[in-house]
């Protein structure tokens, strides 16, 4: 009897079930080492981190694109935290969230959204053209990729992008909310962020709902709803603007 | 009833998202957009209004205290079902603009959450 075959048949087949225990002996691992170094606030910030690190190993062991997930004993951690139960459990956290705060930074938020958008395709622009590529085309798709790794493709698909290029936008948008993950813990303190009205800015100017649902989980559990009350626009708004007004002030300059 | 608290808020999510469906072709976007905002906009109100007029009690409630407090380890799923692999490995320009746009952003919020 292989006992090993049959234990991977059925991790395979209770995969969500599967999830639930390495999450949770992950996130137990990371809250006791935090635990024990006096350092209780970065324990959600520690499992995230392990998070990334399981990622990596589950992605260079396989070769997949989908981290621990490229393994089938555990696709089940894929649709834990796919984009399903990842947005319900983000609506979940806007219970017991004050409208009147929401309401008082609502054109702050706003504008932190333009400004986020604008500043990450400008970065984007100017890094591609410093790298050799001249044509419009090119520059917008990887300035829309800093956006976001969904703003980029669309955009990219939209004006007619080579697929080296697409893929290009892909992955700047990955390294974006990978570095969201690891950089908000650190920066928080520096950045001011410790009340809704600074959460909403962050997550308008941030955008990435992977990226700041994960960075801001690590900081403060308690304005999550913040964040993602703004970044939830980001998205959306970034795949509006950049294959056309930003398409069209790029052009000007560079066309 | 637990499901009470489960089924407003998986009301609020459907709808919410509904809109931000129906939002982006109309502003000829491929995308949702806010679908999530306008889900967490409902389930604030009515919330409010439960608490406020009794129709909701601490029993149901805790069905959706029960979904914000997996909201932790749900990002830990996500962080390592990540495409960690490509980031680390996807060249230069990928790796500096991405950086580069986040340092952008952050550098950024001091700035704003003054106004």
């Amino acid at each position: 009897m292989d006992l090993a075959a049959i234990l991977s048949k059925l991790l395979i087949k209770n995969g969500l079930i599967c999830a639930f225990l390495i999450v949770g002996i992950t996130t137990h691992i990371a809250y006791t080492i935090a635990g024990k170094l006096n350092k209780k606030p970065y324990a959600s910030a520690l499992a995230i981190f392990f998070g990334l690190i399981l990622a990596y190993i589950g992605g260079i062991t396989t070769g997949g694109h989908k981290g621990l997930a490229s393994i089938p004993m555990f696709a089940g951690i894929g649709f834990m935290g796919g984009g399903m139960l990842r947005d319900f459990a983000i609506t979940a956290t806007a219970f017991g969230v004050e409208l009147k705060e929401i309401k008082k930074c609502g054109f702050v938020g706003v504008l932190a959204l333009f400004l986020g958008i604008i500043s990450s395709f400008v970065v984007g622009v100017i890094l591609a053209f410093l790298w050799g590529y001249t044509d419009v085309v090119s520059l917008v798709t990887i300035g829309a990729g800093v956006v976001t790794l969904i703003v980029g493709p669309v955009t990219g698909t939209a004006l007619g992008a080579s697929s080296e290029v697409i893929t290009l936008s892909v992955a700047a948008g990955v390294v974006k909310s990978v570095a969201i993950m690891i950089l908000t813990p650190l920066l928080a303190n520096v950045c001011g962020i410790n009340n809704p009205k600074s959460a909403m800015v962050y997550g308008g100017l941030l955008g990435s709902t992977s990226g700041t649902s994960a960075g801001m989980a690590a900081v403060n559990p308690k304005l999550v709803p913040y964040a993602a009350m703004c970044a939830t626009f980001y998205t959306g708004l970034g795949c509006l603007m950049c294959p056309s007004i930003l398409f069209l002030a790029t052009k000007a300059i560079f066309g | 009833m637990i499901i009470k608290g489960v089924a407003l808020l998986a009301a609020c999510f459907l709808s919410g998202l509904y809109i931000g469906d129906i939002l982006g072709p109309l502003l000829g976007v491929k995308a949702n957009v806010g679908g999530v905002g306008f889900a967490m906009l409902f389930l604030i109100l009515l919330t409010n209004h439960g608490t406020k007029y009794g129709w909701l009690d601490s029993k149901s409630a805790s069905g959706i205290d029960f979904w914000a407090a997996m909201y932790i380890p749900i990002v830990v799923a996500m962080t390592a079902s990540q495409d960690v692999v490509a980031a680390v490995t996807s060249g230069p320009l990928a790796i500096i603009g991405g950086v580069l746009g986040v340092l952008a952003g952050f550098a950024l919020i001091p700035i704003l959450a003054k106004l």
